[in-house]
């Protein structure tokens, strides 16, 4: 994946090896969002990776949290756990109530909506709610929050986690969040008639979404991952595309950046 | 069976609202929720939960209520292991990734204890926004084609002008809502800093409210900063005086929560599992004392302050 801003900033590229899977995979979500666009981002990685877009390629991105939060900016070394939290809206240009928030979502004012997930399915279906049957749970996870408007009522939606093969299912348990229910057209004739999932970003790989059947697609690699080991982390038959490129890797900077506003130290390299 | 907007209307219109001192003890207040209402809870997660009002709730012995709010933290625990609430209807439930899946909520709706009812953000604040208008229900996008839509047994209604198809979720009317302010005059004129969360829309649903507050002020006070108040007097039936009455969530501008609160709930969980864990926190921060304000002096005025220098720093 060329990506002109981090070269902007290269300077030194970081040993791979003083870079963790998180943090890689935060980098690389952090690239796929451009400047002048508005994101709704979840808490832990997607929050991350759109407070670095700012400080990055896209100063212009406004950020938006569930707790009514529009154009936070967050400060270093003291990111909000929670979207709902003093911390979440430091410097922000607007507070509005939660449900108006989801609203303006719905209206189509949010050009990204940006999740994590716990367990994520071959058509973008996301799992928050329930291992097993949930009528008789094993585990009763903690539940959508906003997740499920977000993936219903964004513009284009993007998914960051971590590449497990219990993550990466066939099947979700439990559609908690719809992506393209069970592919085809499905998700446009469930009534949800906007919004269209696009990128799922892990610390193996980028994928993208076949246009037809709507099944995850792998498109890129991360620096020295072979398509073997994607295909072993993933839980159900990995689909290729034509041409398959690899990311260019964290440079020095993104790398202390991160570092910087998670409050973790400088990088080592 | 929940009350309908029609009931609760009628309701409305069967009880004058007098501009009086509204001040009650929080004692006082809680004898606003009976056995098996259902309790709206302001705030959201952790931040301006209603915790003086909700650990004098946990005193009182009220039996299966059904809880309510769009992010839910430990208090569902309490409320489950304590047997006061059998039923939790929220978005999510936890007190934050660093702590994990709640022992608690875990134990009680694996087993069948209790009943977690899930819908999404959206989907619960238009339940509540439904209430507030008086309106049976109200058409959204969101959620449709899910599990929650199918589990929720939630049915979808064609726009009679465009034939679109929507979601049609369902007015929720809380027997009793519980909220916490930042200030609020004897009438029950209530102002809040920050986040709105979804505390005006859960009173306006509502048939009875109890505010709690960080400060008593005059009405003259509001009048500056009008455009903060929520909530007007008629919308409120009791107001209660409650200083650091979010502790251990925090208060926007005034306080932040406290982290070292959770970390020790929880190590008292992981030691001692869900049950004890909950007996062993109740009977040290909740029955040991008659009032909030003896929970607070145990927390000491040394960490609030620094809690409270944390979110002027943060808000300033």
């Amino acid at each position: 994946m060329t990506d002109t801003t981090a070269e902007q900033h290269a300077g030194a590229q970081v040993p791979p090896r003083d870079v963790t899977s998180e943090e890689l995979m935060t980098v690389s979500a952090s690239r796929l969002l451009a400047d002048n666009r508005v994101v709704f981002a979840g808490v832990g990685a997607p929050l991350v990776a759109s407070a670095m877009a700012r400080r990055l390629q896209a100063p212009n991105l406004t950020i938006v949290l569930e707790g009514g939060i529009i154009g936070t900016q967050l400060r270093a070394g003291q990111l909000p756990v929670s979207t709902n939290e003093m911390r979440a809206g430091y410097h922000a240009s607007m507070f509005t109530d939660i449900t108006d928030i989801f609203l303006y979502a719905q209206r189509g004012f949010f050009d990204y909506g940006f999740l994590g997930a716990a367990q994520v399915d071959r058509y973008g279906n996301i799992n928050t709610s329930f291992i097993g049957d949930s009528e008789a749970p094993k585990v009763r996870l903690p539940g959508s929050g906003g997740a499920n408007d977000i993936i219903s009522l964004c513009n284009e939606i993007f998914i960051v986690t971590a590449h497990e093969r219990r993550r990466f299912v066939d099947r979700v348990d439990f559609i908690t969040s719809p992506g393209y229910l069970s592919g085809g057209t499905s998700r446009q004739d469930s009534g949800l008639a906007f919004g269209r999932l696009t990128k799922v970003v892990t610390d193996l790989a980028l994928f993208d979404f076949e246009p037809e059947t709507h099944r995850m697609r792998l498109r890129s690699l991360q620096p020295g991952v072979s398509v073997e080991a994607v295909k072993q982390a993933t839980g159900f038959p990995l689909l290729l595309a034509d041409e398959i490129d690899e990311f260019a890797p964290p440079t020095a900077y993104e790398v202390q950046l991160l570092r910087e506003l998670r409050g973790s130290g400088a990088v080592s390299a | 069976m929940t009350t309908t907007v029609s009931q609760a209307r009628l309701d409305l219109e069967s009880h004058e609202r007098p501009v009086v001192d509204k001040r009650v003890s929080a004692r006082e207040a809680v004898g606003q929720v009976h056995d098996r209402d259902v309790l709206a809870i302001g705030g959201t997660l952790y931040s301006r939960t209603p915790m003086a009002l909700l650990f004098e709730l946990l005193r009182s012995g009220r039996r299966e209520l059904t809880i309510s709010r769009s992010l839910t933290c430990f208090e569902a625990d309490l409320f489950f292991a304590t047997k006061t609430a059998n039923r939790l209807v929220t978005s999510w439930v936890g007190i934050g990734l660093p702590w994990g899946l709640s022992p608690v909520v875990r134990h009680y709706v694996e087993a069948g204890l209790a009943e977690y009812e899930e819908w999404s953000h959206l989907a619960l604040g238009l339940r509540f926004k439904a209430g507030a208008m008086g309106v049976p229900f109200l058409p959204t996008m969101t959620m449709l084609g899910s599990d929650l839509a199918r589990r929720t047994q939630t049915a979808t209604v064609r726009c009679p002008y465009t034939d679109q198809e929507l979601l049609a979720v369902p007015a929720l009317v809380p027997d009793v809502t519980f909220l916490h302010v930042h200030r609020c005059d004897i009438y029950g004129n209530a102002q809040i800093d920050g986040y709105a969360h979804m505390d005006a829309d859960m009173a306006k649903a509502s048939r009875r409210v109890v505010v709690s507050t960080e400060e008593i002020v005059e009405t003259e006070a509001l009048i500056a900063t009008s455009d903060r108040t929520i909530l007007p007097h008629f919308a409120v039936d009791a107001v209660v005086e409650a200083p650091f009455g979010a502790y251990p969530h925090e208060c926007y501008g005034r306080y932040e929560a406290d982290t070292r609160h959770f970390d020790s709930y929880v190590a008292l969980l992981r030691e001692h599992g869900p049950d004890e864990g909950v007996r062993l926190y109740m009977e040290a921060n909740v029955l040991a004392y008659d009032d909030f304000a003896g929970f607070l002096r145990q927390v000491g005025t040394e960490r609030l302050a620094e809690l409270g220098r944390a979110a002027r720093e943060l808000t300033s």
